[in-house]
Parts: structure tokens; sequence; C-alpha cells
């Protein structure tokens, strides 16, 4: 996308609204989800890409739009979003969407993302990290791949916007340490939960937001090709899912009373008997 | 795709209310929504995720106040069972003497009370009182009243830009009532006026809910237990049956226990354990768990219910009938009598004190004073007649299953040998005494 | 949607795969089985070889070979090395923009050989710059891609990779198949698999290639800070050892540190121990904290609350020491010391250098297949029917192949 230099900085934050992951369980009985009554939260890195997103406008001005594609139950998420203060939230909600994994995930996303383009300046797509449920990471650098934007995984800081010359430069973290890398705008993010603290909202904010719209589109809004969404546009399917197996009880070595330097030597003995190696060689 | 968002989204964003709800349970949002259907500006300020997500009941919503609030409600509210049978336990630690009333009537519309989630149910009341263009707001503290001139004039919030004003604040904020203290309209609640109860939310299939219980389809049943499960201590034990789920839960007034909400789970252990109740909850695994105060003063220890700007409501009013568990009924409908109150002083363009004494006018002629008042020595009398919790159970059942032994005594040696069991237990002196006091705290 | 997962069912689909499958008897033969080298300046990083050692596997059972992908600048030392972990083939792309790594030109790189050499599935390292990549190229050859894989297998009907993995914060395990796009992409967290053994002579082809990249990238580093030498790190370690509320005072975890020493292994604590201003939070595993997965998990002194032990319950052995035998820790430990920890830490401390100086040389901590395949393995976790749909009302699959 062509941008010419200017003042202000608009991005477009993508969320999900996800299960509470510490109360999801598969029945061990007959094998399915349990989702009924998991309470619905806004995944928690997506609200760090949404605080990046309202420091780059308190600094640079410009518009952020959050934009989650969900079953109509997530306009409440976005209702909560637009309590911090955001000037515009899209829901992209469609029965042709469900089942999607990330490949038909990030072309409806980028079929949204290019339709809100057309009517607004979209700098950056910011997004958490990851997801609490899929945990892939995916979207991010699928959603950059498809619109050709620069890719930046893993900000654990925005270090500046340098308008003129056209490039954002963040610090990306990684497992050895941090990189600092300068990026092509338009370029799409990824978040890390140490990159910033989630604002407490202004009250007048909080009660704006009832009176805000969420934009709701479905496949035609958007032009989507069906072919392209839902499980036919998604390579991957789940062929199963089970539960993990229960750590179980395991052997009670000692007990009190008895010599601790015979449970010492008991303990190594299971350990080798594990295959655990200690100085190259069995225990 | 909710409607509301649509409607509202072309009107303005008020600055100024005409009413700010602090808490938003039922006596909270019967008042928004009252205020919010006569067109006026409202905002409710619950301070957790939504509203329900703090509460907790070991009680029933009742259909005749509800549908006051929300007519037909129960054609959409999120309701477990509705209520057909209400039993009435005495146990000791191996037996039970129950009285049990069931009635066809009230499986028919518009049933008589239901058994509820808080978390579902107040939270989709919340979404009756936004669609009326009531303004919802969560995760919210009201941490002061704004006052000026001894008026209170609207809320202090800990958030930017935290402050709200309105013509009236309605204090919902439940049975903490930190802001009517503030207000300097009641005392601090003392550990002799509440109850301190734990809940487990049990999961048992439908079915075996039905069977266990001898119910019908979608039909449920309330059980009260006193005695044995309180441990002697005074208060009272519930089972309700939910979808299927079980609540199971164990109140007592707090200056009983030492070690608080420890010494709380330790009974309702000891609860779950009786084996009549132990037979009746087998198998079921359990959920979840939860603790609550309950307000259990009456009517003696009731705050001041209005002053210049600022009305009381629901639990932080004191407003519940421990004898019969009543709370939420007489929150909502105090939290009706609120909000007609603001409207009517709305009209006069006065909220002061005394515009305002129209609420506890209005709350004198309902059944909500009416009932607190009668039962006004309930909670004392029970407190100080602890013996009505362990000894008349214990003499009961004793007396029972010497009734029902068949053994070498012939009945009128039975009968002798109950009423000998029953004097040394319990005086004639005391029974007279302790029944006369009965008579006269409730009735 | 429950529709359409349920179609896992019907016939066609199903028959068609089968058709497709049986790969390398009488069908189009399968490609190789690739993994990508994490080369960090010439140095590959271990989870690359961790997966060749897998891949070798899978490419046995399908009838072709492992290879590897070197993209950077000239590394032939690399494929030599790879050779030795068990590669037969590896591809090298050499250019200028390839190093340091940036996610574009490593895309362009392995999707143009991918389209080239046409392999059957790619495996990567799960980390950050192998996510990266994975999701990239997926992005760009339209393909499935699985991430955090535990479990990689070929399913013997359909020839097709099986690719298991957590989701929901671990609360479930998914498997996953691609049965209709090449290549299979999956990623998978270092210390999953194992090392294999090397092989020195182990010979290989070498096909050597020039990618098709501008000097212009998009993103380019300005700087990298390495983590200070001190920097507590969780995640990678092989062994952690855990203090609790029986420590009783911040000194004495000088004597996990002891332990630690003897393990190679990292101290870390409970949340008990932290509230306790006995150690700093970093070290903290739990639902407040870190989740980890090391190799050995020694909690010391800690109950086993639920919220500690969501943060360890996926390490492959667990030991507790703790002097109350009803401690929940017991339940979910594979060996568990009722006992006075301040004698059975030194006691244990002293075995295992008695152990040392019979046995030699530094210490190696490596055990057998993660524990969740051996525990897969025994058959816990009932199984449901073999296809995917479980709730009528809705699939798992939005979270599980969906969203970030």
């Amino acid at each position: 996308m062509n941008r010419e230099t200017r003042s202000s900085i608009s991005s477009v934050v993508c969320v999900k609204q996800v299960p509470d992951t510490t109360q999801v369980r598969v029945d061990p009985d007959t094998g399915s989800l349990i989702r009924k009554g998991v309470p619905s939260i806004i995944n928690p890195f997506d609200l760090h890409a949404v605080e990046a997103a309202l420091v780059l406008r308190d600094k640079f001005g410009g518009q952020v739009t959050a934009l989650s594609m969900g079953p109509p139950q997530a306009e409440e998420a976005l209702r909560k979003l637009l309590g911090f203060g955001i000037d515009r939230a899209v829901l992209l909600s469609d029965r042709a969407f469900g089942g999607s994994d990330t490949l038909a995930t990030t072309y409806a996303l980028s079929c949204a993302i290019k339709k809100i383009a057309t009517q607004q300046p979209v700098d950056l797509v910011i997004c958490g990290k990851q997801s609490i449920d899929g945990d892939t990471g995916q979207v991010g650098p699928g959603l950059a791949h498809r619109l050709g934007f620069s890719q930046l995984t893993y900000i654990c800081s925005l270090q500046e916007i340098d308008l003129e010359a056209g490039v954002i430069r963040a610090w990306r973290q990684r497992e050895d340490g941090r990189e600092l890398l300068e990026a092509k705008l338009p370029a799409a993010l990824t978040i890390t939960e140490t990159c910033n603290q989630i604002r407490y909202a202004a009250l007048p904010d909080l009660i704006a937001a009832s009176d805000k719209p969420v934009e709701v589109w479905n496949v035609d809004d958007v032009g989507a090709d069906r072919a392209l969404l839902g499980i036919k546009g998604s390579p991957t399917r789940v062929k199963r899912i089970f539960a993990p197996p229960a750590r179980q009880r395991g052997e009670i070595l000692s007990t009190p009373g008895g010599d601790p330097a015979d449970a010492a030597a008991l303990l190594m003995d299971r350990l080798g008997e594990r295959d655990i190696r200690l100085g190259g060689s069995r225990v | 795709m909710n409607p509301a968002a649509r409607e509202t989204a072309a009107r303005a964003t008020p600055s100024r209310f005409d009413a700010i709800i602090v808490g938003g349970g039922p006596a909270g949002l019967a008042a928004a929504i009252t205020i919010a259907e006569a067109g006026l500006k409202v905002a409710v300020i619950e301070r957790g995720d939504w509203p329900g997500s703090k509460n907790v009941m070991g009680g029933l919503i009742y259909s005749h106040p509800t549908s006051q609030i929300v007519p037909d409600f129960w054609k959409e509210a999120p309701l477990e069972r509705h209520v057909v049978r209400r039993d009435m336990w005495m146990t000791t630690a191996d037996s039970t003497l129950k009285a049990s009333y069931e009635t066809t009537d009230f499986a028919l519309e518009p049933y008589n009370s239901f058994t509820v989630f808080r978390s579902r149910f107040d939270k989709w009341l919340a979404e009756q009182a936004r669609a009326r263009g009531a303004y919802i707001i969560n995760e919210t503290l009201v941490e002061d009243l704004l006052l000026e001139s001894g008026k209170v004039i609207g809320v202090r919030t800990g958030r930017p830009g935290g402050d709200l004003e309105g013509n009236v604040v309605i204090l919902a904020e439940g049975v903490n009532r930190f802001l009517t203290e503030k207000a300097g309209l009641g005392a601090k609640i003392r550990p002799a006026t509440v109850a301190l109860a734990v809940k487990e939310v049990l999961s048992l299939p439908k079915d075996r809910i039905e069977d266990r219980f001898n119910l019908e389809d979608g039909t449920g049943a309330a059980l009260e237990i006193v005695g044995d499960v309180t441990g002697g201590l005074p208060g009272t034990g519930f089972i309700y049956t939910n979808r299927d789920t079980i609540s199971i839960g164990v109140g007592v007034i707090l200056k009983g226990l030492v070690d608080k909400v420890g010494e709380s789970y330790e009974l309702l252990e000891r609860f779950k354990r009786q084996p009549q109740v132990k037979r009746l909850i087998d198998g079921a695994k359990p959920r979840e768990y939860a603790a609550h105060l309950i307000p259990e003063g009456g009517y003696r220890d009731m705050p001041q219910l209005y002053g210049d700007g600022v009305l009381v409501a629901g639990d932080a009013a004191g407003m519940v009938n421990a004898v019969f568990t009543e709370g939420a009924n007489l929150a909502l409908l105090s939290g009706r009598a609120a909000g007609e109150t603001v409207i009517r002083a709305g009209k006069t363009g006065n909220f002061s004190a005394h515009t305002l004494s129209w609420y506890g006018e209005r709350l004198e002629k309902s059944l909500v004073i009416k009932d607190l008042k009668q039962f006004e020595d309930a909670a004392p009398f029970l407190s100080s007649h602890a013996h009505m919790f362990n000894l008349y159970p214990e003499v009961a059942s004793a007396a029972m299953k010497e009734l029902l032994t068949v053994d070498s005594l012939s009945k009128a040696d039975k009968t002798r040998l109950i009423m000998r069991l029953f004097r040394s237990q319990v005086p004639t002196r005391r029974l007279v005494r302790d029944a006369y006091d009965a008579w006269r705290a409730i009735l | 949607m429950s529709d359409n997962v349920r179609s896992e069912t019907d016939d066609s689909p199903k028959k068609a795969a089968a058709k497709k499958g049986r790969r390398g008897r009488g069908a189009t033969k399968p490609g190789d089985i690739w993994v990508v080298v994490e080369n960090e300046g010439g140095t590959a990083g271990r989870v690359s070889w961790e997966l060749l050692g897998k891949a070798a596997g899978l490419a046995a059972d399908l009838g072709s070979r492992p290879a590897v992908v070197i993209l950077g600048e000239d590394d032939e030392r690399l494929a030599r090395e790879a050779f030795s972990y068990g590669a037969r083939v590896a591809y090298i792309a050499s250019h200028p923009s390839l190093t340091p790594f940036t996610a574009d030109p490593h895309c362009r790189a392995l999707s143009q050989l991918a389209r080239k050499y046409k392999p059957e599935a790619i495996l990567l390292g799960a980390t950050t710059r192998g996510r990266d990549l994975a999701s990239a190229v997926a992005t760009d050859l339209k393909t499935g891609l699985t991430a955090d894989c535990t479990s990689l297998e070929i399913d013997e009907e359909t020839g097709l990779l099986k690719q298991t993995r957590p989701a929901f914060g671990g609360n479930i395990m998914a498997t996953i198949i691609s049965p209709d796009t090449r290549p299979q992409m999956a990623t998978v967290r270092p210390g999953v698999f194992p090392l294999p053994e090397i092989i020195e002579s182990a010979e290989g082809e070498i096909v050597s290639t020039k990618p098709r990249l501008g000097d212009d990238l998009p993103v380019r580093q300005l700087e990298f800070i390495p983590n200070p030498s001190d920097a507590v790190s969780l995640q990678g370690a092989k062994a952690v050892i855990a203090g609790g509320r029986g420590m009783k005072k911040a000194g004495n975890f000088a004597l996990l540190e002891e332990l630690a020493a003897e393990l190679d292994g990292t101290v870390a604590a409970s949340r008990g121990a932290v509230d306790a201003g006995w150690i700093s939070h970093q070290r903290q595993v739990g639902q407040t904290g870190q989740t980890v997965r090391p190799v050995l998990y020694i909690a010391v002194g800690i109950s086993g609350a639920i919220q500690h032990v969501a943060g360890m319950q996926e390490s492959d052995i667990v030991i507790a020491i703790n002097n109350d035998p009803d401690a929940p820790i017991f339940d979910v430990a594979d060996f568990g010391i009722v006992g006075d920890l301040f004698e059975t830490i030194p006691a244990l401390i002293a075995e295992i250098r008695k152990r040392k100086t019979a046995g030699g040389a530094a210490l190696d901590f490596t055990a057998g297949e993660p524990s969740v395949l051996k525990k897969a393995g025994k058959g816990a976790g009932k199984a449901p029917t073999e296809d995917a749909e479980n709730t009528p009302d809705e699939t798992p699959r939005d979270a599980l192949g969906g969203g970030e």
C-alpha cells in the first residue's frame, strides 16, 4: 500500500474473544469439550495491543480501530474496548467464518483490513503475540504476509516512529536477547505482555462507549471469497481432541523416620531406570 | 448483534445523570430499569466484571416481584428450575425429620419461584436495563460520595475523570454498606447481625437430579435444613436443584465463628457428610465454591433509608428476611420503589430528604417493611436461643425414633418413655417459654 | 459448523484420502521431510537436530528422506553436521540478505525451495523466529501449519502427518491433520524430542541454491543485545528445583542452588516463597508465574496447590519432597519423599556427587520420549470416537487452528 508522509499514525488492532482457558476442560467420559458456563474474556495479549495503539495515538494522533472476527457475542468484547476510548469497533461476524483455522482467519481479517483501508489510512496492524486458546501466534505473521506489511513480532518495546522516513523502530524479544528492528511502514506488529501496562479507562470513555456503535460486517460486506473461508478454506482439520493424561500419583520412596541417604539412593536408581543421564552415563 | 447498540448509537452521552446507582445487583438493576423506562438518564456503577459476577445467593428468585420489574421475565431470563416443592428438614448427626410441601400449581405459569445462578441472572437483568437505556459501567468501584453543603450530589470513582454528578444517588451497594455509613445513614455492620454463608455448586446430570429428588422434567426443589448441619450454631443449610447442578450451602451468624471462612467450609463439609444429605448428593462433583455475607439484623439494624440526594436499597438497607431466606425479592421491590421515588422527585426538581422521604412511606406500606417489622425479633431470638438449633432436633429425632421402632415395649410404655425424654431434655417451663418467645418473634 | 466437521466421518473425504494415502506403495511417491535449521551465525539451534531425529523416523515410515534447509551464507559445514545427525539431503540457500534472520527474506527463500523441490512436510522449531517463518511461509504456500506439536506420527492408513498439540492453555490435546495441502507444516518446541545419536561418517547430498532476493529489506536489524549472563531463565532449563514455604527462609535457598548446580538446573519457587519475600518473582512457577516443562521438576517444601501445579504439570518427571504426607503435591509427583527437606536435600546432593565421581564426565541431561507420549501410549486419557466433532454447538477448531 502506498503512503505519503503523514502527520499521524492510524492502526487497526486485531482482537479475539476467547474462553477463559483456565476453565476449559474435556469431559473425560465423553471426550467432548466442556464450554458451557465458561466465561469469555478478551485475549489478554490483545489488551496490550490495544494499549500500544492508544500510546501511539496519544503521541501521533490518528485513529484506533479494533477489529474482531467472531460470533455475535464478541460484540461484548468490542464494546469493552470502546470503553478504553478507541475510535472505532468492527465485528466481522458470519456463519461462513466459523471453523476457520489460521489461514482462513488471516484471509478474512485481511479482507476486512483492506476494506478499512479504503475508508481511512492503515499504518499499523497490531495483534497480541498469541491467543490463549489457540496459542499458535500465527495470525500476526500471516496477516503481515497477506497485506504485504513489514512483520515485527514479539515486540516488547516501541522505540519510535519516524514519519519522515516512514519507518517504525521497536525492540523484539528473542529467546537469547533483544534486537532493535527498523521496519518500513505499513507494518504488522505482535505485542508481548511486557510491552506496556493496560491503562485504567477514564470514566467518561466508559460511559460514552454505550453510545458508540459496533459495526458488524459479514462476508459480503468485505467481499471475501467463501471458498477461502471456514472449514473449506482451512487446510488443517482437527482429527480428534482428548483430555491430556492426568498426572498420576507415583511412588512414595520414603516416609519420615527413614534414612535420607537411602531415600536419595533409591531416587537416583529410579531416575536411572527412566533413562535420565548424569555424567554422560546412566545413573 | 445487540439491537440496543444500533438504537443508542445516535444519542448524546450525558455528563450528568438523573440517578446514579451504586451496585448492579437486583436492587440497583430494578431501580435502573424503572428509571430508564421513564426516559430518565441513569447510570449503574458495578465493581465486578459484570453485574452478578460478585453475587452469590442461597435463595430463590420469586416470580411475582420480578415480573413487576420485567413482565413475563421467565420466558427469557436464564432460570434453572421452577420450584414445585419446598422441604424443611430438622437434622441430627444421623437422622432427619422432614416437612415437605409440593403443589402442581407451582408448576404452572407464572410459577412461584426459581433457582438461579446470580452471575447469569443478574447479567441478564442488566441487559434489560441497558436495553431500556441505562448505562451499565462495570469494573468500577465507587470510592466516595460527592457532597455539597451536606447534600449528596454524585459519586467519586477511582478512574481518571471519575467523578459523576447526579440528582440522586441510590446506594444498592450490598451488605458491606460502606457508602451508606459514609453518608451518615447507618452504622457499620456488626458480626452479631451478619451471617457468613458458604456454598458449593456440585454437578450432577439432569436426569439423575430428577430421579434423586423425584422431580418432573424441569421442575425443582428447595430444601432448608436446620439442626446438626450448623454444628449447633444458629443458622441454616440449604440445597437447591439447578438444571444439572445442585447448590448446597450453609450460613451461620458470623459472631459464632472463630476462624470464620475456614470454619464455615468445615461446616459445609460436615453438612455434606450427614447420611441423608450425603445420599442425596452422592456422585455429584464439586465445581465451584463461593462465600458471601448476608445481613441478618433485620428491621432493627436497618439504616436510614433516605437523605438529601440519596436513597438506600437492598442488602445495603438490611432488607433480608432471614426466617424465610428472602432477600432478592425485597431488593427488587425496594429498588423499584427507589426508582419510582427518583421519578417523582424529578417532577418537582427537589431531591431533598423531605421529598425523598416518600420512599420510606412507600416501603412502609408495602410488604417490604411490613415483613421486616414482623420478624424484627427473629434474628436476636435465634441468636440467643441457639439451642433451638440443636436441642429440639435431637429431642424430636429421639421421639420419632422411639415411636417408630418396634421392639418389646408397648405403645403406652413408649409414649411414657418419650414424655420422660422430653421432660428431661426440655423442661416444661422452658418449652413454654421457647414457644412463647418464638410466637412473639415470628408472628 | 458441526456438519462440516461431521463430514470427517463421511465416506468421500476419507476414501479420497485413503486413495491419496498408501503413498510409496503404488501412488505418487511422498516427498521428503524437511527440517529448517535455525542458523544463528553458523551455529545450529539444538532444536533443529532434535527435529531432524524425528524427521528421520517419519521419513522412514513414508519411504522418503529426511532433509535439512540451511538459509544463510555458504553453510556447507552445517550441512555436514546435519548429515551426522541423520539428514540425507541438505538444501542450502545462500544470500547476504539472509543474515541476520528477518522473516521476509527467509520466507521468500524457503517458499522458493518448497515450490521447486516439493517436500512432503516441513518442520521448524517453535521458537520466535521459527514461528514467524513458519506462519509466513504457510500463508504464502496456502498450506496447513500446526504450532507447538508435542507429537508427530505418520498415519498408517492415510500416510498423513498426525500433529498433536495442546490447546486451551494445555487443558485439552488435539490431533490435527492437513490432508489436502502440501507441504504439511508443523512447529515443535525445543526439548520435546530427544537429540539423535551422531554418526560421524554419515554422508548426504548437498543442493546449493541461490534464492531470488532483493537487497532492499522491509525489516532490518539495527542492534542486538544478548541476555545478561545472570538473567534468570526458567524456560530452557532441563531441571528445575523449586522451593516453597517449607524452605522457611531466604537463606535456605542456597541449599537448592547447590542441588541445582549438581543437576545443571535452575532454582525456582512457588508463590508462597515469593510472597514471603525469600526469592524474586522472576523465579515463580505457577498460574501467576511461569509455566515450565523441564525434564525434571523437583518440588521442595511445596504443598502442591492447583495454582502451582498448573505451572509445572507438563514436566516429564516430578519429584516431591515434603514432610506432610497429605500434601497434594504427592498426587502429581512420580516420586515422593515424605521427610525433612533439610536432611533429604543434602543426602541427595551427596548421592549425586557419589555417582558422578563413579561415572566420570560432565553432566548431560536428557530423557527418553517426553512424558506426554509415554502416557498417551499407555492409553491414558480415554479417546473419543476417532473424529473431531464433539459438542453439537461448536467445534474446538476455532481455537485449535484459528486465531492467534
